[in-house]
C-alpha cells in the first residue's frame, strides 16, 4: 500500500511517502498558499519515488494549512501526528516538545503513542520559531545560523518575553557592545525558559523528545536541557515527525 | 425586520455605528445558526428575537416606561430579579458579548480587562445598543475587581445600585446577602414608586422560578442520547432568557422542551448516537458570543451542558415558594442565590462538585473549561478544576479566549486534538 502524509506548517511544508517499506520525504517553504505547497509536496514525492498519483491509496494532511488542502482523505491535528511519528521513532518517549514557526506545544503520550494531554502556546510569538526569526533579522543573521553562533559562556540574559520588546532589548544590548554570541545564547535561554514553563505545568515525564523546525537549533536544545534538567532527544528528521505520523496513520487507516 | 430607526434615534443612539453592527450580525447568525440541520421548530421564536434583536424587546421596554414602568439593567446572576418584577419593573440582563463593543470599552478601561466588561462599558459609551440606553437604573455587583471599578465609570452615565456580594458562604454571609436584598428592595421601591408586598414578591418568586423550571426542562432533554438539540441552540435559549419577559421566556422554553421530549421518545437527535458529548464550564457567554460552541460543534462534537452563568448557574436551584411573609421570602431568596457557585467565592469547592455531578448527569465524555481572557478568578480556579476532574479520569482541557476571531484557527486545532483524544 502507498500512502502520503503531509504536514503544512506556517513556515515549511513537509511530506512523507511510504510505499512497500521504502520512504521518501521532502520539505519546501510553505509560502503564501498552503494549498499550492501541498500540491508541490505531492508532486515531488511522486517524482522521487516514481509513483503515479492514482497508485496512492490515502493522503492524510496535518498542520495549520490542513484545512485549505482539499485533496486530503483525512485531516488530523499535528498533535496526534507528532505523537504517532515519535512513537515510531522513539517508543520510550513520553513527552514531546514541538516548537514550530508560529506555536509551541507540549504533548504527553502514552505507551502506544496515544495523546494523553497537551498544552499549546498559540497566542503569542514568544517561545516560537517566529521569535527567533525576528531576533536573527535584528542581529543581521539568518535564523539557521543562530544555533552555531551562540556563546553560552558570555550569556546576555534577555528579560523581555514580548517579541517586540525583546527586539529593542537586543538592539540596545548590541549598542552597549555586548557580544553577539552571548546575546544569541540569551535568546535561546529565553525560548527555553518560556517553553520549559509549559512543560513543567504538564509535568516532565521521560524520555523527552524535541521536534519541529526549532529543534534543528542546538542552542535551544541546550537551553531546554538546562532548564528542565533532563536529556532531550532530537530526531535526525525532527521537522518531519508530523508528516511521518500522518503517513503512518494513513497506512493504518486510522 | 420592522423599522425601528425612529426608536433608535429617540434613544440618541449612534445610528451610523449601529448600522455597521446590524449589518454583521445577520451574516454571523446565518453562518453559525441557520446552517445547522434539523433544528427544533421551537427555535423559530429565538431566531425571530435575534432577527429583531435591537427592536422587538427594546420596544416593549419603552412601552413599559411610557406607562410609567421602570426598567433595570443587570449584569449578574446574583441580582434577584424577583424584587424588580415584584415592584412592577422589568429586569434585563445587559452583558455585552460582541467584539464590536470592545474598542469602546478600551477607551476608558485598562487593556487587561476581560472582554465582557469592555464590551458592556463600550456598548453604553458608544451608544450602539438600545438595551444599555433604556434602563432607568443599572444593578451591578462586586463579583470581580474589573467589574467593581467599571461600575464607578458607568455611574457617571446612569444611576447605579451595587449589590455587595459576600465572597464566602458562612451563615453570616447568607445573612449579609439577606441585608443586601433588603437594601435592594428599598432602592427598587423608591425608583418604581411601588411598595413590595409578600403577595407581589410571592408572585414574582413563582414567575422567576417558572422560568428556571422551564430552562431546566430544556437542559434535562440534553441528557438524552442522541441529543435532541445542539449546544448552540440551547445556549441561545439561555442567552435570550437573560432579558426576555420571564413569563414568555418560560412559555417558549416549555414548548421547546415539549418538542425535545417528543424527539427523545422518537430517538431523534441532531448529532449521531456516538457523537462526543462535551461540557463547557467556566465564564458566561453573553449574546452574541457563540465562538467556542461553534468551534466544538463544527468539529462534530455536541455541547450537552454549560456549567456557567449562561447555563446551569442561571437556573439551578429554586427559591422556596412556601415562604409566606416578606421576612421568610427574603431569607429564601438569600439562601437560593448563595447556592450559586461563582469563582468569586473562596473556597469554591462546591463548583467543582457541580462540575463532577453535571458530568455524570449529562454523561459527558470530556470537559472544556474556559474563561474569558484576563478573568483571573476563573483562570486560577481552572487549575483546581483540572486537578479534581483528572483524579476522576475525566478528560479536561482549559481554554482562555476573548471575543475576537484572531485565535479561531488555533482554538480549532486545540479542540480538534482534544476530540481526537476522546474519540479513541
Amino acid at each position: 500500500m502507498i500512502v502520503i502524509g503531509i504536514d503544512i506548517g506556517s513556515v515549511a511544508a513537509k511530506g512523507y511517502i511510504i510505499s512497500s517499506g521504502h520512504h521518501h520525504r521532502t520539505i519546501i517553504p510553505t509560502g503564501w498558499s498552503p494549498r499550492d505547497a501541498g500540491q508541490v509536496i505531492i508532486d515531488q514525492l511522486l517524482d522521487a519515488s516514481r509513483i503515479e498519483r492514482d497508485q496512492v491509496e490515502r493522503i492524510y494532511v496535518t498542520g495549520y494549512g490542513r484545512v485549505a488542502f482539499e485533496q486530503a482523505d483525512k485531516t488530523i491535528t499535528e498533535i496526534k501526528c507528532h505523537a504517532r511519528g515519535i512513537a515510531e521513532l522513539y517508543p520510550e518517549v513520553r513527552t514531546i516538545i514541538d516548537i514550530g514557526g508560529q506555536d509551541s506545544k507540549v504533548i504527553r503520550i502514552g505507551e502506544k503513542g496515544q495523546v494523553l494531554d497537551f498544552a499549546m502556546n498559540d497566542k503569542c510569538a514568544a517561545g516560537t520559531g517566529r521569535f527567533l526569526q525576528v531576533m536573527a533579522t535584528a542581529l543581521g543573521l539568518d535564523v539557521s545560523e543562530l544555533g552555531h553562533a551562540e556563546e553560552p559562556g558570555q550569556m546576555q540574559t534577555i528579560s523581555s518575553m514580548c517579541t517586540v520588546f525583546a527586539e529593542s532589548e537586543i538592539i540596545g544590548s548590541l549598542a552597549r557592545g555586548n557580544p553577539k554570541g552571548g546575546i544569541i545564547a540569551g535568546l535561546h535561554q529565553s525560548v527555553g525558559k518560556r517553553v520549559a514553563a509549559m512543560v513543567r505545568r504538564m509535568g516532565i515525564k521521560e524520555q523527552v523528545a524535541f521536534t519541529g523546525g526549532v529543534a534543528i537549533n542546538p542552542g535551544v536544545k541546550r537551553a531546554l536541557e538546562e532548564e528542565l534538567g533532563t536529556r532531550i532527544i532530537v530526531p535526525e528528521a525532527c521537522q518531519y515527525t508530523g508528516a511521518l505520523g500522518a503517513a503512518l496513520l494513513a497506512l493504518e487507516n486510522r | 425586520m420592522a423599522d425601528y430607526q425612529q426608536m433608535w434615534a429617540d434613544l440618541e443612539m449612534d445610528l451610523e455605528k449601529h448600522d455597521a453592527l446590524c449589518e454583521v450580525l445577520p451574516e454571523a447568525f446565518g453562518g453559525i445558526y441557520l446552517t445547522q440541520q434539523d433544528r427544533p421548530k421551537g427555535m423559530d421564536f429565538y431566531d425571530f428575537v435575534v432577527s429583531e434583536i435591537h427592536g422587538v424587546r427594546p420596544a416593549e421596554m419603552l412601552e413599559h416606561q411610557k406607562k410609567g414602568g421602570k426598567v433595570f439593567g443587570t449584569f449578574c446572576v446574583y441580582v434577584p430579579d424577583e424584587v424588580v418584577f415584584a415592584a412592577g419593573g422589568i429586569a434585563a440582563g445587559l452583558c455585552g458579548g460582541s467584539q464590536f463593543w470592545v474598542s469602546g470599552g478600551e477607551k476608558v478601561l485598562p487593556a487587561n480587562t476581560c472582554p465582557l466588561i469592555k464590551a458592556s462599558v463600550g456598548a453604553r459609551l458608544d451608544k450602539t445598543c438600545p438595551f444599555f440606553l433604556i434602563p432607568d437604573m443599572y444593578v451591578a455587583e462586586n463579583t470581580c475587581d474589573g467589574k467593581k471599578k467599571a461600575w464607578e465609570i458607568l455611574a457617571r452615565e446612569v444611576p447605579m445600585h451595587i449589590i455587595d456580594l459576600p465572597q464566602m458562604k458562612r451563615e453570616r454571609d447568607i445573612a449579609a446577602f439577606e441585608a443586601e436584598i433588603r437594601d435592594f428592595i428599598v432602592t427598587v421601591e423608591k425608583v418604581t414608586g411601588n411598595k413590595i408586598t409578600a403577595e407581589s414578591l410571592g408572585k414574582a418568586i413563582k414567575l422567576i422560578n417558572n422560568k428556571r423550571r422551564a430552562l431546566q426542562r430544556v437542559y434535562n432533554a440534553r441528557k438524552a442520547s442522541p441529543v435532541p438539540i445542539s449546544g448552540k441552540d440551547a445556549l441561545l435559549v439561555t442567552q435570550i432568557n437573560f432579558y426576555d419577559d420571564p413569563a414568555r421566556a418560560a412559555q417558549m422554553a416549555n414548548s421547546l422542551a415539549d418538542e425535545l421530549e417528543q424527539r427523545i421518545e422518537n430517538k431523534f437527535g441532531v448529532f449521531p448516537d456516538n457523537a462526543v458529548r462535551i461540557m463547557v464550564s467556566g465564564t458566561p457567554m453573553a449574546i452574541p458570543n457563540w465562538k467556542l460552541h461553534h468551534i466544538i460543534e463544527s468539529l462534530g462534537a455536541a455541547v450537552v451542558v454549560e456549567e456557567s452563568c449562561t447555563g446551569t448557574r442561571y437556573f439551578e436551584n429554586l427559591v422556596d415558594e412556601s415562604a409566606s411573609t416578606l421576612e421568610e421570602q427574603i431569607r429564601a431568596m438569600a439562601e437560593r442565590y448563595m447556592k450559586t457557585n461563582c469563582a468569586c467565592f473562596t473556597p469554591n469547592s462546591a463548583r467543582v462538585e457541580d462540575i463532577i455531578r453535571l458530568s455524570d448527569e449529562y454523561k459527558v465524555d470530556g470537559i472544556i473549561d474556559t474563561n474569558l481572557q484576563f478573568c483571573n478568578l476563573y483562570s486560577t480556579e481552572s487549575y483546581l478544576v483540572k486537578q479534581s476532574v483528572t483524579e476522576r479520569n475525566m478528560p479536561i482541557m482549559h481554554i482562555e479566549t476573548d471575543y475576537s476571531d484572531q485565535d479561531f484557527e488555533q482554538l480549532r486545532t486545540r479542540v480538534e486534538a482534544f476530540l481526537e483524544i476522546l474519540r479513541k
